[in-house]
C-alpha cells in the first residue's frame, strides 16, 4: 500500500527542486511579465467592449452585450469605403517602395571602404533620428504656398504655387516620400550586413569567367541576400495598415481628409476624441484581424515559394 | 580584357555619382534648416536663402531661449527620457538574462507570452482604458510605463546574453557558491555594456521623439514634453503668445509676428534635435549593432 506512483512523484519533486534552486531567475522575470500582463493582455481582454455597449460605471465586464452592432454600423457608415480605400492605397504605395533601400544597399556595397562610404552612410542614416513632429514641421515650412522653398522653385518654373499640404491629391506622395527620406539610409543596415557575409570566392570565380560588375551584383549579391529580403518583406506586411499613423495624424487637416482619413486616425477620432469607446474598439479590432490574416497568408506563401519564413 | 576593366571603371563612376546624389538629396533639407535658423527670416521666406545662411542672425535662438513653454517641454522630455530609460533597463535586462539561461523552466511558454504581443494587441482604445483605470492619466507614468518594454527588445537582449555569456562562466561561478542575483550584478552586467548602451539608446531616442502618448494621455500643459510644444509651434502655428509678449511687448505688428514665427521655427528644430544629432555620429556603431542583433532570427 505504501507504493506511490514513483515517476509522478519524482518528476514533481524534480520540478519543484529546479524551481526552488532558480527562484531568483523567476524573480527577474516577474516585472516584465506583470507589465505585459497589465498593458497587453488586459487590453486584449478589454477588446470585448467591441461587442458591448461600454459604460464606464458598469465596467468592461458588466456592460451589456450588443453583438456585432458596432461592426455593422461601421461597415454601413458613409466613411467605411473611404477609410478602407485610403488605408490600403497608402500602405500599398509604401510597400511598392520596399526595394529602394535594397538598391541603395547594393550600391553602397560596391563602394570601396573609405571615408566616402562612411560619410554617405552617416549622413543618410541621420534623418532616422528626426522626430515625426519635426519632419511634418519641416514639410509645413518647405511646402508653404507663400514662403516655402518648394513653391519658390515652382514659381521659378513659371507655375502657380501649389498648396501641397491642403491638396488631397498630394497627400500620399508627400507622406510616402518624406517617409523614404527618413528611412532609406537606415533601411540599408541589415542588407549591408547580409552583403558583408557573401562569399568572396563566388565573386572571384565569376570574375575569372568574365562577369561584369552588374552581372555579379544581380547574380551573386542579390540572390545571397534574398532570405533577408523575404523576412523583412513579411515583417513589413505584418505592419501593413499600421505604419505611420502618428505622422498621418499630424499631416491631416480638413482640406486633405479625403485622402488622409485612414482607419487608425478614425479610431483615434471616434475613440479618444469623441469617447465612443466600443465603436472605436470594434474598428480597431477589424483592422487587427485584417493585419493578422495578411501576415499569416504572406508567411504561408513565402514558406511555399522560397523556404524563408518567420515561422 | 581591357574592355571588361573599362566597364568596371565606368560602373564605379556611375555608382559614386548615384550615391552622391542620393546623399545630397537626403542631407539637403537638414542643411537648409540649419542655415535657415541663423538667417534673416525675410531672406528665408522670399527664397533668397537656399543653401548658405544669408544676413546672419541669432535672433531665433534668442527667442527660443526666452520662450518658457519650450524650456518646460525640454525639462519634461529630459525627465521622461531619463526615468523611462532607467525603468526600461531595470526590468528588461534581468528578464532577458533569465530567458537566456538553460535551467529556466517553461521558457517556451514565457517567450510565447511575450512574443504574442507582437502579433496581436488590444489596440488604442482598450489600452487607453487600462491606462485610465490605473490612474495614470495626466501623470508622467502614462508616458513612461505603457511602452516601457517591447517584445523586440526582450528578444534582442536575450540573443546578446546567449551569444556573449559563456555557460562555463555561469557554471563556474555557481560552483563557487554565487547566487543568481550576485552573478547577474557582478559577472553578467560588467560584460554587457554594449547591450546596455544599445537598449538605452534605442529606447531613449524613441522616448525623446514621441508625441502621441503625450497627446492622448496628458492635458496639463505644464507636463507637456518638447514634442507636443513643437507640434504647437511647427504644425498648429500657435507661436507661443508668451514669447511675443515678454520679448517685445504687445505692440508687435502682424508682420513682425510672422517674422518672429519663422525665426523661431527653424531655431526650435535645431534646439530639439541637437542632442541627438550631436551624439549620434559617435554612437552610430551602437545603433547599427542594435539593428543587427535584432535581425538574428530565432
Amino acid at each position: 500500500m505504501e507504493i506511490q506512483p514513483p515517476l509522478k512523484q519524482s518528476r514533481g519533486y524534480k520540478i519543484k527542486k529546479k524551481f526552488v534552486a532558480n527562484w531568483q531567475l523567476y524573480l527577474f522575470l516577474l516585472p516584465v511579465m506583470t507589465y505585459f500582463f497589465i498593458f497587453h493582455y488586459i487590453p486584449m481582454y478589454g477588446i470585448q467592449i467591441a461587442f458591448k455597449d461600454y459604460f464606464a460605471n458598469l465596467g468592461i465586464f458588466g456592460s451589456p452585450w450588443v453583438g456585432f452592432e458596432h461592426f455593422e454600423r461601421f461597415f454601413n457608415s458613409y466613411y467605411f469605403w473611404r477609410l478602407l480605400k485610403n488605408t490600403l492605397i497608402l500602405n500599398t504605395y509604401m510597400l511598392i517602395l520596399f526595394p529602394l533601400p535594397i538598391i541603395f544597399a547594393l550600391s553602397l556595397n560596391e563602394l570601396r571602404n573609405g571615408p566616402f562610404k562612411k560619410w554617405s552612410q552617416t549622413l543618410t542614416y541621420a534623418p532616422h533620428f528626426v522626430s515625426v513632429v519635426v519632419v511634418v514641421g519641416m514639410l509645413v515650412a518647405f511646402l508653404d504656398p507663400n514662403t516655402g522653398l518648394v513653391n519658390h522653385f515652382v514659381r521659378l518654373l513659371g507655375m502657380k504655387p501649389i498648396p501641397f499640404l491642403t491638396a488631397p491629391e498630394w497627400f500620399r506622395h508627400i507622406f510616402v516620400w518624406s517617409g523614404q527620406w527618413q528611412s532609406l539610409g537606415w533601411g540599408t543596415i541589415i542588407y549591408l550586413a547580409a552583403l558583408a557575409g557573401v562569399n568572396p570566392e563566388l565573386h572571384e570565380a565569376a570574375k575569372v569567367d568574365g562577369a561584369t560588375r552588374m552581372q555579379r551584383i544581380l547574380k551573386i549579391n542579390l540572390p545571397s541576400i534574398m532570405p533577408t529580403i523575404v523576412v523583412l518583406f513579411i515583417l513589413n506586411i505584418g505592419n501593413f495598415m499600421q505604419i505611420g499613423f502618428e505622422k498621418v495624424l499630424l499631416m491631416q487637416n480638413n482640406l486633405n481628409s479625403e485622402t488622409s482619413d485612414i482607419i487608425q486616425t478614425y479610431v483615434y477620432e471616434t475613440g479618444i476624441l469623441q469617447g465612443q469607446y466600443s465603436f472605436a474598439a470594434a474598428i480597431g479590432l477589424f483592422e487587427s484581424i485584417i493585419n493578422i490574416i495578411l501576415l499569416v497568408t504572406v508567411n504561408q506563401i513565402a514558406r511555399k515559394v522560397s523556404d524563408n519564413s518567420l515561422w | 580584357m581591357s574592355k571588361f576593366q573599362l566597364s568596371d571603371k565606368a560602373f564605379d563612376r556611375v555608382n559614386i555619382i548615384f550615391v552622391s546624389i542620393v546623399t545630397l538629396i537626403i542631407i539637403y533639407p537638414l542643411i537648409f534648416v540649419i542655415s535657415a535658423s541663423i538667417s534673416d527670416p525675410q531672406a528665408v521666406n522670399t527664397g533668397k536663402m537656399w543653401l548658405w545662411p544669408v544676413d546672419l542672425t541669432f535672433d531665433g535662438f534668442v527667442r527660443v531661449f526666452q520662450n518658457k513653454a519650450i524650456w518646460v517641454g525640454y525639462k519634461n522630455t529630459i525627465i521622461y527620457t531619463t526615468v523611462g530609460v532607467c525603468i526600461h533597463l531595470f526590468i528588461l535586462l534581468p528578464a532577458a538574462y533569465a530567458l537566456s539561461r538553460k535551467e529556466l523552466m517553461a521558457k517556451k511558454f514565457i517567450l510565447w507570452f511575450i512574443l504574442f504581443t507582437m502579433l496581436f494587441n488590444g489596440g488604442l482604445v482598450p489600452t487607453y482604458l487600462v491606462v485610465r483605470s490605473v490612474g495614470m492619466l495626466d501623470t508622467m507614468w502614462a508616458i513612461v510605463i505603457p511602452g516601457v518594454v517591447g517584445a523586440w527588445s526582450v528578444l534582442v537582449a536575450r540573443a546578446f546574453f546567449q551569444q556573449t555569456i559563456p555557460d562555463q562562466l555561469i557554471e563556474a561561478s555557481k560552483i563557487d557558491g554565487a547566487n543568481d542575483i550576485y552573478l547577474f550584478m557582478k559577472v553578467v552586467l560588467p560584460l554587457s555594456l554594449p547591450i546596455i548602451a544599445v537598449m538605452a539608446l534605442f529606447h531613449g531616442v524613441a522616448l525623446w521623439n514621441q508625441y502621441f502618448s503625450a497627446l492622448i494621455y496628458l492635458s496639463d500643459e505644464s507636463k507637456f514634453p518638447l514634442q507636443l510644444i513643437l507640434r504647437q509651434i511647427l504644425i498648429l502655428n500657435e507661436v507661443s503668445a508668451d514669447s511675443a509678449s515678454n520679448a517685445a511687448g504687445a505692440a508687435q505688428s502682424f508682420a513682425q509676428q510672422v517674422k518672429t514665427a519663422s525665426l523661431v521655427k527653424y531655431a526650435v528644430i535645431i534646439v530639439s534635435a541637437l542632442p541627438l544629432l550631436i551624439v549620434y555620429p559617435f554612437l552610430q556603431r551602437f545603433f547599427v549593432k542594435g539593428v543587427l542583433i535584432g535581425s538574428v532570427k530565432e
